[in-house]
């Protein structure tokens, strides 16, 4: 026992470090992820009572998941009355073997997050609550949607997992590019979310930084997959030029025009290595290539100009990739960059319905008419950008292009 | 755990069954995919149904039957046979039901089959 230490204080770090760790613990074997997350929270109410009297444990991560284990055995007795069949009970009573050091399943709780049989707009935040034991409450604002309906659709995850039987496991090499790309395409999802909020870093909506988070450990768990580093490298790319990205008076600053002096040095560097790193795997995708064009981006300030060359290849690899309509519209933007203005705004109008309520391709419309000469065209693709965008600064620079 | 692959069909796919041309490749493909369910020791049990037109629908309403000749619902896709197999866990199942050959034509809804809790 640590007898000095504060028991208080202790456990808040256990469940912090250890959330995900110890849930997917709890979850492997009934596949049951609601009631690992009970079982757990009961676990941290007692050792907010019993650390105090008798002193942090020497592996309070231990404690916990052996006091969990106990709640879950006592659910699943009383269960055994009422609900599931004496077998299903029998085989959620098989538990790990107690080990000093506590097995990492969390792999296995991203993959069966993103498994193809739950819907994908449950991944996100179900991987976000599961692995991080982030509250229903705040997974719905950062998605903007009503609190009840979020829960509703975690618990529905939830059930689904555990009564629909899908394996809790990490795939088997055959499936493992498409299952991996579920996983990853998740993450990105929550980073996505928060990215508005990036530039209010302190903002409620934010989920930026677990974004981050769950892509360090993805890369920490898949240390020979490639892909992870891509995604991760993407997002300190983006999440470096935060600061950069408005200027002293809040303005919005693009891209082209940022104080490259403003981007965090730190993230950009580990960027670069990461991306260097996955490159040795030889095997080239989706998130490598979204971060390669990053990086172009980044050696701007360097070189004086940006590489346009590099650039086109890029994006008509990520286009193979990903047919999505932001790899197309970067495309045709660094198309009409390199001087091909009116071939670019086919390709933007051929992108056709699919682009009608898209901002940014209204955005890159009135660039790309604009470099073509056609102001009529620029400003009216300019006005319904307009229209369509909700971020103030980005509008105000809109409206100071015309 | 046991789940059900509930193998639907379109109305070409029925139509193949009895025409003379295709009826081998057909039933040779069903016959390939239930040898190898069989073979690995995965069905519990399984049939193959006649077409929907052969389908009877009834309904008890204010205590009277309500006899209707075809399938409960004219859609475009119809149940054309089941199977109950026994596997570890949805993914294996998903496996099983990708080498059906409707899944490539029509659809294979995949279910677990319900656990009555013991009385």
């Amino acid at each position: 026992m640590r007898a000095g230490d504060d028991p208080a204080r202790a456990a808040e770090a256990a469940a912090r470090a250890s959330y995900g760790k110890l849930v997917a613990i709890l979850a492997v074997q009934g596949r049951d992820i609601a009631a690992a997350e009970d079982a757990l929270s009961e676990a941290l109410v007692s050792a907010l009572t019993v650390w105090p009297q008798r002193g942090v444990p020497e592996n309070p991560e231990g404690w916990l998941v052996t006091a969990a284990r106990n709640r879950l055995k006592n659910a699943a007795r009383a269960g055994r009355v009422r609900a599931e069949g004496a077998a299903e009970v029998e085989r959620r009573l098989v538990l790990p073997e107690e080990d000093a050091t506590l097995p990492d399943y969390r792999l296995r709780l991203l993959f069966v997050c993103a498994h193809p049989s739950i819907d994908p707009a449950a991944r996100t935040p179900l991987m976000l609550q599961a692995v991080l034991g982030i509250d229903a409450a705040r997974v719905a604002r950062a998605f903007l949607v009503e609190p009840a309906a979020m829960a509703q659709r975690l618990v529905r995850a939830k059930l689904r997992i555990r009564d629909a039987g899908l394996r809790f496991a990490v795939p088997e090499p055959e499936e493992m590019a498409d299952r991996l790309g579920a996983v990853l395409d998740a993450i990105y999802a929550a980073f996505g979310q928060g990215w508005d909020g990036l530039d209010h870093p302190e903002a409620e909506g934010s989920l930026t930084g677990e974004a981050i988070w769950l892509a360090r450990l993805l890369v920490h768990l898949m240390p020979s997959e490639p892909e992870p580093k891509g995604l991760l490298a993407l997002m300190l790319y983006c999440a470096s030029r935060r600061r950069a990205r408005r200027d002293a008076a809040g303005a919005f600053v693009p891209l082209a025009q940022q104080d490259a002096r403003l981007w965090d040095r730190t993230m950009v560097i580990e960027a670069e290595g990461l991306l260097t790193h996955a490159a040795q795997a030889g095997r080239f995708g989706r998130y490598q290539c979204e971060a390669a064009i990053q990086s172009v981006h980044v050696q701007r300030p360097v070189t004086g100009q940006l590489n346009l060359g590099a650039l086109r290849v890029l994006y008509d690899l990520l286009v193979r990739q990903t047919d999505s309509i932001g790899a197309r519209i970067g495309q045709a933007v660094v198309m009409a960059e390199a001087g091909e203005a009116l071939a670019a705004l086919e390709a933007l109008d051929a992108l056709g319905q699919r682009a009608a309520g898209h901002q940014p391709w209204w955005v890159a419309r009135a660039h790309v008419a604009g470099l073509a000469g056609l102001d009529g065209e620029a400003a009216a693709a300019r006005a319904r950008a307009v229209e369509l965008t909700e971020d103030v600064a980005v509008r105000d620079w809109l409206l100071r292009q015309g | 755990m046991q789940f059900m692959l509930i193998l639907n069909e379109t109305p070409e796919d029925f139509a193949r069954r009895a025409n003379p041309d295709e009826a081998g490749a057909y039933w040779g493909g069903w016959n390939a995919f239930i040898g190898a369910m069989a073979q690995a020791g995965v069905i519990v049990k399984g049939d193959g149904l006649q077409a929907p037109q052969m389908a009877t629908t009834l309904r008890v309403r204010d205590g009277k039957r309500q006899v209707e000749d075809g399938p409960f619902a004219d859609t475009k896709e119809q149940l054309g046979g089941y199977f109950v197999i026994e596997v570890p866990d949805l993914d294996a199942a998903l496996d099983w039901a990708a080498q059906a050959p409707s899944a490539l034509t029509a659809s294979v809804e995949v279910r677990p089959v319900l656990v009555m809790p013991p009385t």
